[in-house]
């Protein structure tokens, strides 16, 4: 007999679930504390509508110039008399759009791509394996930079050019681990019982490494970012009407001269803060599901 | 490999979206002026054409010509590339020696305060950006103390050192460390230290994580090997048996990542070169994205690809040559 559910164990669930992962030590805390960052910022971003004190995009009509930070304006006024504290609040909406777009990209690609080449082998392994490994050995911020300049500045190109320099990451982990995989005796029973190869990819094998694709992705999150960052600093980002922490920073390089520190520093640390979380939450997850390789 | 390559960067600049000559003039030129500009540059070629146009000047060490003022690419690379180098090596002496010296003191602090201190160090560096990083630096010990310059690459009321003049043989490597030192000028050394030091600092602290992680599980393991407590057990000092016995078979693995992260290096080189206004490869390509000049983007692309092959291809002989099981 079955235990009837309640709405209740729904909350009841992820308590204990929290309570175990602390259990876990070091590696749960990493997790814990990285969840809670991204988790922070993006609930900031998606209410920043309705908390901002100032329009963070409007050029006010009187404006106050390079205000240091006051009772006004926590975190001062940029250059053009915009409240950085407005800013910072609803900035953060082109990383996470930027980082969770190309991490679907490189989903939707690499996995399916390290699946089939790897398990069919052969030429088609090589071929691709030599290609992933070219992208891979090249300079990725270098290629990302090619590739934006050709497409042209906006979110979407943006993804699109960081999904190119890191779907190999995806490939490698991917591959490695179907080869080892399609060896094991289980698949090996699969082909015997006349499994057809789709069921055996999706199936026996694709179950088996959602744990690495999750370690991959996650880290994958944070170099996102930070990639994105330096487009946007590189003057590839997104155009000034929308708030944006990576044009923030390139904005104020101008402004170091004049001693305003506030303009770089509070957006600079929200970009490490996220891109903290997310390497947190990949150190934490790969030893979870790795604990030889940390020991 | 490389020529995968190439072949990866002539078809990215060819067939996406997006024409060059067009994308140049942003839309509002004479179809007879793209059409003249299309010529000069060879792109109303068939794309095979090109293709070995293109491989043949790079085989003679031709770029082609820039799409902004059709000055050589190659040459403009050439004499850009000694400020990339000089920013890189510094950076990876940094990034490897500061990773080396905390993953060593973490390994034998294991699991203890310290340990946890430089594995959040280490995590933290690799969550800055790296200009952002420079540019508190710029702030701080730049702007705000006054210890070293924020930008450029020397000091713009001196000449730039000049290398070994010997009678009419004139030897410089473009490097202004080295140069300086060939030229025995040692304030002109401390200048070109002084001017290198915060971009290099910039670009080795945001690298170094990579070592501290890898020198500190390597160390772990390798410390509790017989051979360790063997060299323990004949009396020899900690510090011996540590940086001499110890270290010399956890470096391995550190001189592979060497090798790998040659190229995250020069990706993070382009942002730090743009925030100190380094003379170098990356500020290149930066200033030629704004002048939508992609012969010269090609160009600098390419050379990034054959410098991060020639590296590996160091890295390797020199993994042969410090562990005698390897030999090619």
């Amino acid at each position: 007999m079955t235990k009837p559910t309640t709405k209740k164990s729904v909350l009841s669930s992820i308590l204990p679930g929290l309570n175990s992962l602390a259990k876990r030590g070091l590696a749960g805390w990493l997790i814990i504390v990285g969840a809670i960052f991204v988790a922070a910022i993006v609930v900031m971003t998606a209410i920043s509508p309705w908390i901002v004190p100032y329009n963070p995009v409007e050029i006010p009509s009187s404006p106050k110039i390079l205000a240091p930070p006051s009772m006004q304006h926590f975190f001062g006024t940029n250059d053009l008399g915009q409240d950085v504290f407005s800013r910072v609040l609803s900035g953060g909406g082109v990383m996470l759009q930027v980082s969770i777009l190309s991490v679907i990209v490189c989903l939707a690609i690499g996995v399916p791509l390290g699946l089939f080449a790897s398990y069919a082998g052969g030429a088609v392994d090589r071929v691709v394996g030599l290609l992933m490994d070219s992208i891979y050995a090249f300079p990725g911020l270098v290629l990302a930079i090619a590739i934006a300049a050709m497409l042209g500045r906006g979110v979407v190109n943006m993804a699109l050019s960081i999904a190119v320099v890191y779907i190999p990451s995806y490939f490698r982990v991917i591959r490695s681990q179907v080869l080892s995989i399609k060896e094991m005796s289980y698949i090996e029973a699969a082909n015997a019982v006349g499994a057809k190869n789709r069921t055996i990819l999706t199936r026996y094998i694709l179950p088996n490494i959602v744990p690495s694709i999750v370690v991959v992705a996650t880290v994958n999150f944070a170099d996102a970012i930070l990639t994105a960052a330096g487009l946007t600093f590189i003057g590839l980002g997104v155009p000034v009407t929308i708030p944006d922490w990576g044009w923030d920073l390139t904005n104020g390089r101008r402004l170091l001269t004049s001693g305003a520190w506030w303009v770089i520093t509070f957006p600079g640390i929200m970009i490490i803060l996220l891109a903290l979380g997310f390497t947190l939450m990949g150190d934490g997850l790969s030893e979870l599901f790795n604990p030889r390789l940390e020991q | 490999m490389i020529l995968i390559l190439l072949t990866m960067v002539f078809l990215l600049i060819r067939v996406l979206p997006g024409d060059p000559v067009l994308l140049h003039f942003e839309k509002n030129a004479s179809p007879a002026a793209v059409e003249q500009m299309r010529h000069q540059l060879g792109l109303d070629k068939p794309l095979w054409a090109q293709y070995f146009d293109y491989l043949f000047g790079l085989f003679r060490g031709d770029l082609g010509k820039s799409m902004q003022d059709y000055s050589s690419v190659g040459q403009n690379i050439f004499s850009a590339f000694p400020a990339t180098l000089e920013l890189a090596i510094f950076s990876m002496v940094i990034a490897a020696a500061l990773g080396i010296i905390l993953g060593v003191q973490a390994s034998k602090a294991y699991n203890k305060p310290e340990d946890h201190i430089i594995r959040i160090f280490g995590i933290v560096t690799y969550a800055i950006p790296v200009f952002f990083l420079g540019m508190i630096f710029q702030l701080t010990l730049g702007l705000g103390l006054h210890w070293f310059p924020v930008g450029q690459r020397f000091n713009p009321t001196i000449q730039i050192p000049q290398g070994l003049n010997i009678g009419s043989i004139h030897f410089s490597t473009g490097l202004y460390t080295i140069d300086s030192l060939l030229e025995g000028n040692m304030f002109k050394f401390t200048e070109s230290l002084r001017y290198l030091f915060l971009p290099s600092l910039t670009l080795g602290l945001v690298l170094s994580g990579v070592f501290i992680r890898l020198t500190r599980s390597n160390m772990f393991e390798t410390l509790r090997l017989d051979f360790v407590t063997a060299a323990r057990a004949r009396g020899l000092t900690e510090n011996k048996v540590t940086y001499s016995y110890a270290l010399r078979n956890a470096f391995l693995p550190v001189l592979t990542m060497l090798g790998l992260q040659f190229a995250t290096l020069l990706g993070g080189a382009i942002l730090t070169e743009t925030t100190f206004s380094w003379p170098g490869l990356g500020r290149y390509i930066v200033d030629r994205i704004n002048f939508r000049d992609y012969t010269a983007i090609q160009g600098a692309v390419v050379v990034f690809g054959i410098f991060v092959s020639m590296v590996s291809l160091v890295v390797d002989l020199l993994y042969a040559y410090l562990d005698p099981r390897i030999r090619l």
